[in-house]
């Protein structure tokens, strides 16, 4: 590999403020035009436990958080303990050698001990560690005192002058002392060049929901979604949307309906836990026909779980919510941009199709940071309400919003148009609106109504783009994912073609409805088949096989909550091109 | 968008709806949506300024049986359905209909909830003390010792006690109506719908079926409708003090009301300008995007 690719790492535990040195970090990093990406590790706790940080910096855009530590800063003694061991030769270590000691490390790793005390001064406060490690590190990857000062004066511009003098002045000083006593570190951060913006997963999916249109969102507080939330609540009145966290999700889906029904473009965003609650309100918006937008966040589950770890589980979940047999669109993003770039498709073609709509994130997208070319930040898409009917016509006083259809869509028409009252049920109803559920059933109006809303799926599928393999079509492996692995299992294969591996991609992202035929053919013209998921029983691979009726060659998963790194791929791909019968699993090295 | 002035004043048959209801011959619905009818006919509202919403249950139908526009919803979560209907449409006029257990019962979180909210709705609750269109069994409102199909020894369970906790939830405007007294029940409609903020009207509706306790003879004798009395319904300790009342007299009318507190919609700058959410220009502007996007730099 060439070029610059450089991990960073920052332990200690909750409440240390590992978040402010990421955060700096992160935008030092962009204003630089160097890519970033960012895992964190952590627990569900507010103090303590032990917060792992792996920043990824790099010339070229990369979508995981690499396969080893190039430089670790310790905030506590736990974080040497635990991590020193993994540290090779050409690695450093800093830490502040006040309060920690040095374990024993590796042939070749540079140990970088500080006296923070000693150059922050007597009474310092406790946070000014992460600062001297910072200071060290910028100067360990050969980034300019000043551009280091600019990041630190804007990420205390909300304090007070003092404040930001201190830090400087401290920083300084640590910036100094490395430079006299540390060895450079072997990868040196790239000249400037065009800035790049940061996000996080969270953010993207509620930037560009606004940007289709969102006039209505609503959640109840759930990690790892409620990032979502949170930009919601600060841009709501600024942007003109209407947002509420309300008392559960039941209720946020509910109000969420009502909202899509009244003419907002609406949507909601919970975890696993919370997506459980709003299933019967999924087909009461397939029933009624109104379009939303769901955003389920997976983490470890089962019920509570790991809520701060990622997880593929909860496919079936959202395959299955709510009682019948009914159309609904669901789509597995790949990561933030993707996010970004498919959602207003998402918001038009619940619109036009008046369904619910289920985005299936996970934590591994939806909380990382990382940088993203500002240029390909559209915030005008196109916007189609596919001829919602939002003042009177011709059909007034003769208005049916079930009217049968060949193609399966009614007219919609929003609360509030004279001559266009009418009644939308959860019961089975008449193209009137009139029940057929209680006083009168009718098998064959029934029939017509099912075969009506079906019917919309067929031209749901027809819009959505098919999948395709990416890579060389001749490729002794194909490796197939969904949703999140998207971006690992492209830096595995580039790692497996070092090791004279050839692998190709097969990525889904839209799940149902699907592709099977496509899908079949495709895979009908591999050569051997490993499907990669963030699970234990392959939820993604019974699907598959349900819809196609293939069967893959062999298996890779992982279930421990923490997210797969290329090496994995490497490593299991190879076990099961020696012949492995088993599913591969990769072992997790970093004990977090 | 048009608005009642400008068009005929209705009567309450032009708010008939397109069947007419399934309910048994006798059941107090009837009067709850004859007195809906004339109300909003009265107030001189048009159909399509409306909406009715319910959830499930033999009450619940009430959107069917009248002209306006409507979502029957699912069991206990016509409050939130309502709620996201209001925000979206906030100069429409939203009447939630339902039952005792699909509003104190499976949707209890809701009440207590939507109550506090202080959205700008009237809700109107046909108690009748019963299931009935599961055939008769246990309601949150079904009074101690009540033998129904679960409950064949007689209920161990207090009932909950809608009023008073509508009073302390933040309801600001909280009355009880009774479906044999027809003159009274319209009019604490047509106030509940001028209030603004949130309404809970509990209405004694007996289910001349499966409720054989609760019927028009136990009512007629006891209710006393507070405006007979002395009661200050400015007082919500006094309003919580007539909800306590249960027995040889039980209150009627109206038990608590405050114009003390704006509603959600009124605190809410979004609606401020620009008419219903739900009808506007939808994307953002040129100066949004280039802030949202100068905020990630």
């Amino acid at each position: 590999m060439t070029g610059f690719d450089f991990v960073l790492s920052i332990g200690g535990a909750a409440g240390q403020g590992i978040a402010t040195p990421g955060n700096i970090l992160a935008r030092m990093c962009a204003r630089r035009g160097i890519h970033m990406y960012a895992y964190n590790a952590y627990q569900s706790i507010i103090r303590g436990g032990h917060s792992f940080l792996t920043v990824r910096m790099s010339d070229v855009e990369r979508r995981t958080h690499g396969n080893e530590i190039d430089l670790l800063l310790c905030l506590n003694q736990d974080t040497m303990d635990r991590h020193l061991e993994h540290l090779g030769a050409g690695t450093s270590v800093i830490f502040n050698s006040d309060t920690i000691t040095a374990g024993d490390a590796a042939e070749g790793v540079q140990l970088c001990p500080m006296e923070v005390g000693e150059l922050a001064g007597k009474g310092a406060n406790k946070l000014m560690q992460n600062t001297v490690a910072l200071a060290v590190a910028s100067q360990l990857m050969g980034v300019e005192f000043e551009a280091l000062e600019d990041v630190l004066r804007f990420q205390f511009s909300g304090k007070s002058a003092e404040i930001a003098d201190e830090n400087v002045r401290v920083a300084q000083a640590a910036y100094d002392y490395s430079a006299t006593e540390f060895e450079p570190a072997a990868q040196q951060m790239p000249a400037p060049s065009q800035p790049l913006a940061v996000w996080r997963g969270n953010d993207a999916f509620a930037v560009a929901a606004a940007g289709a249109g969102v006039k209505f969102y609503c959640a109840y507080p759930m990690s790892p979604s409620t990032g979502i939330l949170h930009w919601m609540a600060a841009n709501a009145r600024e942007l003109g949307i209407m947002v509420r966290q309300v008392e559960d999700e039941i209720s946020v889906i509910c109000m969420t309906i009502g909202a899509a029904h009244a003419g907002c473009r609406a949507m909601c965003a919970t975890s696993g836990g919370g997506f459980a609650l709003m299933t019967e309100a999924v087909g009461a918006a397939a029933m009624m026909e109104i379009p939303i937008v769901i955003v389920n966040v997976q983490r470890a589950g089962p019920s509570t779980g790991v809520p701060t770890k990622t997880e593929q589980g909860d496919l079936w979940q959202v395959l299955g919510a709510s009682q019948g047999d009914f159309p609904k669109l669901i789509h597995a993003p790949t990561s933030p941009l993707d996010g970004f770039q498919t959602i207003p498709l998402v918001f038009n073609l619940a619109e036009k199709y008046q369904l619910p709509a289920m985005i299936l994130s996970d934590l591994l997208i939806s909380d990382e940071t990382a940088t993203v070319d500002p240029a390909l930040l559209d915030m005008h898409p196109d916007i189609d309400r596919a001829g919602l009917i939002m003042e009177a016509g011709d059909e007034a006083g003769s208005y049916e919003r079930y009217k049968f259809t060949e193609s399966g869509i009614s007219p919609r028409a929003l609360p509030g148009i004279p001559g266009y009252e009418h009644v939308v049920a959860t019961d089975e109803h008449m193209p009137d609106g009139v029940l057929i559920s209680d006083e009168f059933t009718h098998p064959h109006k029934r029939r017509a109504m099912v075969e009506k809303r079906q019917r919309k799926m067929d031209g749901l599928l027809a819009e959505l783009p098919p999948p395709r393999i990416v890579g060389d079509p001749d490729a002794e492996v194909t490796l197939i994912g969904w949703g999140s692995t998207e971006g690992v299992i492209q830096e595995g294969i580039e790692q497996l073609a070092e090791q004279g591996i050839t692998a190709n991609h097969l990525h889904f992202t839209w799940i149902v409805p699907f592709h099977a035929d496509e899908a079949n053919a495709l895979l009908e013209s591999c050569k051997h088949t490993i499907i990669i998921e963030n699970n234990y029983t392959g939820l993604f691979h019974r699907y598959l096989r349900s819809e196609t009726g293939f069967t893959v060659d062999g298996h890779i998963r992982k279930y421990d909550g923490e997210p797969f790194k290329p090496k994995h791929i490497v490593a299991c791909v190879q076990e099961q091109l020696a012949g492995a019968d088993e599913v591969s699993v990769p072992y997790e090295e970093i004990i977090v | 968008m048009v608005t009642g002035e400008q068009l005929p004043q209705l009567t309450a048959k032009d708010f008939k709806g397109k069947v007419d209801p399934d309910w048994c011959p006798g059941c107090g619905d009837f009067g709850v949506l004859t007195g809906l009818q004339r109300a909003v006919a009265e107030l001189g509202l048009q159909p399509h300024e409306l909406m009715t919403i319910s959830g499930i249950g033999c009450s619940s139908n009430f959107p069917g049986f009248f002209n306006s526009f409507g979502m029957h919803t699912l069991h206990g979560r016509s409050l939130p359905h309502a709620s996201g209907a209001k925000l979206a449409n906030h100069e429409m006029t939203v009447v939630v209909t339902g039952g005792d257990g699909d509003g104190y019962g499976i949707g209890g979180n809701h009440f207590t909830h939507t109550s506090r909210r202080n959205l700008d709705i009237l809700y109107i609750v046909m108690d009748n003390q019963i299931y009935g269109l599961t055939t008769g069994q246990l309601s949150p409102t079904s009074e101690l010792g009540m033998k129904t199909k679960t409950s064949p020894h007689g209920s161990i369970e207090l009932p909950v006690n809608p009023i008073a906790s509508a009073i302390t939830a933040g309801a600001t405007w909280v009355a009880r109506g009774y479906t044999g007294n027809i003159k009274q029940l319209i009019s604490l409609i047509k106030a509940g719908i001028q209030h603004k903020g949130f309404a809970l009207l509990d209405v004694f509706s007996p289910c001349v079926t499966f409720n054989k306790v609760n019927t028009y003879q136990f009512f007629r004798p006891r209710v006393q409708p507070l405006e007979d009395i002395d009661h200050d319904s400015s007082d919500w300790k006094a309003g919580i003090e007539k909800a306590m009342v249960w027995g040889e007299e039980i209150h009627t009318g109206l038990f608590f009301e405050t114009n003390a507190r704006p509603t959600l919609g009124e605190q809410e700058p979004v609606l401020d300008e620009g008419g219903p959410l739900g009808f506007r220009e939808l994307g953002l502007s040129k100066e949004e995007t280039e802030r949202i996007v100068s905020r990630m730099m």
